[in-house]
């Protein structure tokens, strides 16, 4: 038993709470929230490091012992993302102050950012398939109202497409998990690995576990990504950057989970099937991510790039592969919440999010060029920056794992998302301004500051990989020896 | 034309108190039987959409004169509240415990704190519930 595992979860629900009872107070909200996510943060921190003295800690809820009670669970792989995640919701929130305007504070907007972290740091420590579900929709709830709120023609258009296909990708959920229920009758995680390991995982369990991924797929981006581009471009930047750092991080993690801990015994039909669909989404995205001249549909395709290239660590399933996709998923997280941070920047200055109606901001803003070009860097992979080391190990587990063509797509992926990048970064800082610069709202010039923080923190996660790479490594190790998390949660 | 609700109005004045007792009825079995905070919300709330269809929005606004939002509130505040005493009491979260105490008029009496966090559970319900059908009734 641990309460300390609690603690991430229950600080934004604290938080949020007690935001909604002084809504009209926006002052004071913002004092509340803006010290519950630096206490998170320190909170995620020690428990990492918890987790790196102490190994894996669990916590049955109410004193019921698992498989019967609900167990939080906190190995080193998800509490690298919570840490993430609590980083990534401060710089956001931050940002979020100086962008976000009354009339989004007014109607609950920290309340329902708190809530979405509630959902995603209980979807990472949660250790019950069915309280994954919850979680699940607690975020999803609250990103409803966050890419709702404001009501613009737009936004309406798309949080229906988006609310449509996430109700029936969580009845898809709520159906696998009662046939996954049906057949092995337990719905602990580790529980059921155990069960499914002595069944034997056979054709309808194999079936089971693709309709896992589908769902997992479509909360992920992971091939079925249609719904993201449009949903993911109407919200202010500040959301969009939870958005894209946060939300489809969740489906990936939710799918790493499955089929490290619980589906692994098939890996020639199941990570053969995650494999493929993870060369198309990259290939697939990294076609959008060139085809358009509008700054945010660029950086969301990047997402859906960069979501196939970690599943593809998962499809090779090696120590090396996984340590590669549990750093790069970090470093994802945190490069792209960068990135559409300094994008909503940018469009704060020039009025505009078409990059050929821009130019020549390097002159007047060069602060923010230079951190522009260090998160593209940063995103391709360019050492030492952070995005190299999780490159190099996936394609070194890629490799050996025998996924040659695979690999060969990533690579070129990577290309064309350097590409894609300096398209950006050539037509928005070089050249001379087209139209002149519209006049920023006041206060636009500290937006920087807590993207700042993020770059610096890009910087660190490449340069200290030595000091990095231990925890990583006792992550994916983890993952590889499910035995690790069962005696963990089922022992006695 | 307007529309003639006597037997309505009438009816509903008398149900409405049924129904409410029901639900703390509910709300009071929900510990060792079929019940509880969820399901005595809602039918709390019930009881108050019943008024509003018989009358209107404006006289369960008089009626009633609460802010359903901070209702919500303080119902979650509750529940957590309760998990929040097992961490200073130290054991896993959400634990809960019961005793038999010896109440006047009641005789030997069960209490249990997990009542107190299904009473969270009720003020939640009741705030979201109606929150959600004053907000939407209110939309012309």
């Amino acid at each position: 038993m641990n309460n300390l595992l609690i603690m991430p979860l229950l600080i934004p629900l604290v938080t949020a709470v007690l935001l909604v009872f002084f809504y009209k107070q926006i002052r004071l909200q913002k004092w509340i929230s803006g010290f519950s996510v630096l206490a998170n943060v320190s909170v995620a921190g020690y428990m990492v490091h918890v987790v790196r003295q102490d190994g894996i800690q669990t916590l049955n809820m109410g004193g019921w012992a698992a498989p019967y009670g609900i167990v939080f669970v906190a190995d080193m792989f998800a509490s690298l993302l919570v840490l993430t995640t609590t980083v990534v919701s401060a710089a956001c929130l931050y940002y979020a102050f100086g962008s976000i305007g009354k009339e989004r504070e007014k109607f609950y907007f920290y309340p329902f950012f708190q809530f979405l972290n509630v959902g995603v740091i209980g979807s990472f420590l949660t250790g019950d398939i069915f309280n994954l579900f919850v979680c699940f929709e607690v975020m999803l709830i609250s990103s409803y109202a966050l890419i709702v709120l404001g009501g613009t023609k737009k936004q309406l258009r798309e949080s229906l497409k988006y609310i449509l296909i996430n109700i029936i990708s969580s009845a898809l959920f709520v159906a696998s998990v009662a046939y996954l229920y049906a057949v092995v009758g337990t719905l602990n995680m580790a529980h059921l690995s155990v069960r499914v390991a002595e069944a034997g995982q056979g054709g309808v369990l194999t079936t089971i576990s693709v309709l896992f991924l589908i769902v997992f797929g479509l909360k992920a981006g992971l091939f079925l990504y249609f719904w993201l581009p449009g949903s993911y471009k109407v919200p202010p930047a500040a959301v969009t950057a939870v958005f894209g750092g946060l939300l489809t991080k969740v489906g990936l993690y939710a799918i790493i989970r499955t089929f490290t801990l619980i589906f692994y015994h098939d890996p020639y039909i199941t990570h053969t099937l995650i494999g493929w669909l993870a060369a198309a989404t990259m290939l697939l995205g990294v076609i959008g991510a060139i085809a358009y001249w509008d700054i945010h549909r660029i950086l969301i395709y990047n997402i859906v790039a960069a979501v196939g290239f970690i599943a593809f660590g998962l499809a090779a399933a090696n120590q090396a592969a996984l340590e590669g996709a549990i750093y790069y998923l970090v470093h994802d997280m945190v490069v792209k919440a960068l990135l559409f941070l300094l994008g909503g920047v940018i469009i704060a200055y020039t009025g505009t999010a078409k990059i050929r109606e821009m130019g020549g901001l390097m002159r007047s803003r060069p602060v923010l060029g230079w951190m522009f070009f260090i998160a593209a860097m940063a995103l391709v992979g360019v050492p030492p920056l952070s995005g190299f080391i999780g490159k190099l190990l996936i394609v070194e587990g890629g490799l050996a794992a025998g996924y040659y063509w695979i690999t060969g797509i990533g690579l070129l992926t990577s290309l064309l998302i350097l590409y894609s990048m300096m398209r950006i970064f050539m037509n928005v800082f070089w050249g001379v301004p087209k139209s002149p610069l519209s006049e920023p709202k006041k206060g636009t010039g500290w937006l920087v500051l807590p993207a700042s923080c993020l770059v610096i923190l890009t910087i660190v996660l490449g340069l200290g990989a030595e000091w990095i790479y231990p925890y990583v490594n006792q992550a994916g190790e983890t993952l590889l020896n499910p035995d690790q998390y069962i005696q963990a949660v089922l022992k006695e | 034309m307007k529309t003639n609700d006597v037997i309505l109005q009438t009816v509903a004045k008398v149900v409405v108190f049924l129904i409410l007792t029901f639900s703390v009825f509910l709300f009071f079995a929900g510990h060792n039987n079929p019940g509880g905070g969820f399901i005595g919300g809602l039918m709390t709330a019930a009881a108050l959409v019943l008024l509003a269809l018989a009358f209107d929005l404006q006289t369960i606004r008089k009626v009633v004169p609460v802010d359903f939002r901070k209702v919500m509130a303080i119902g979650l505040m509750i529940a957590l509240l309760t998990g929040i005493g097992s961490l200073v009491l130290d054991v896993p979260f959400l634990s809960h415990t019961f005793g038999h105490f010896d109440l006047p008029l009641l005789g030997d009496t069960e209490l249990a704190t997990a009542t107190l966090f299904d009473l969270g559970v009720y003020l939640a319900v009741v705030g979201v519930t109606m929150t959600i059908i004053l907000s939407i009734g209110e939309d012309h």
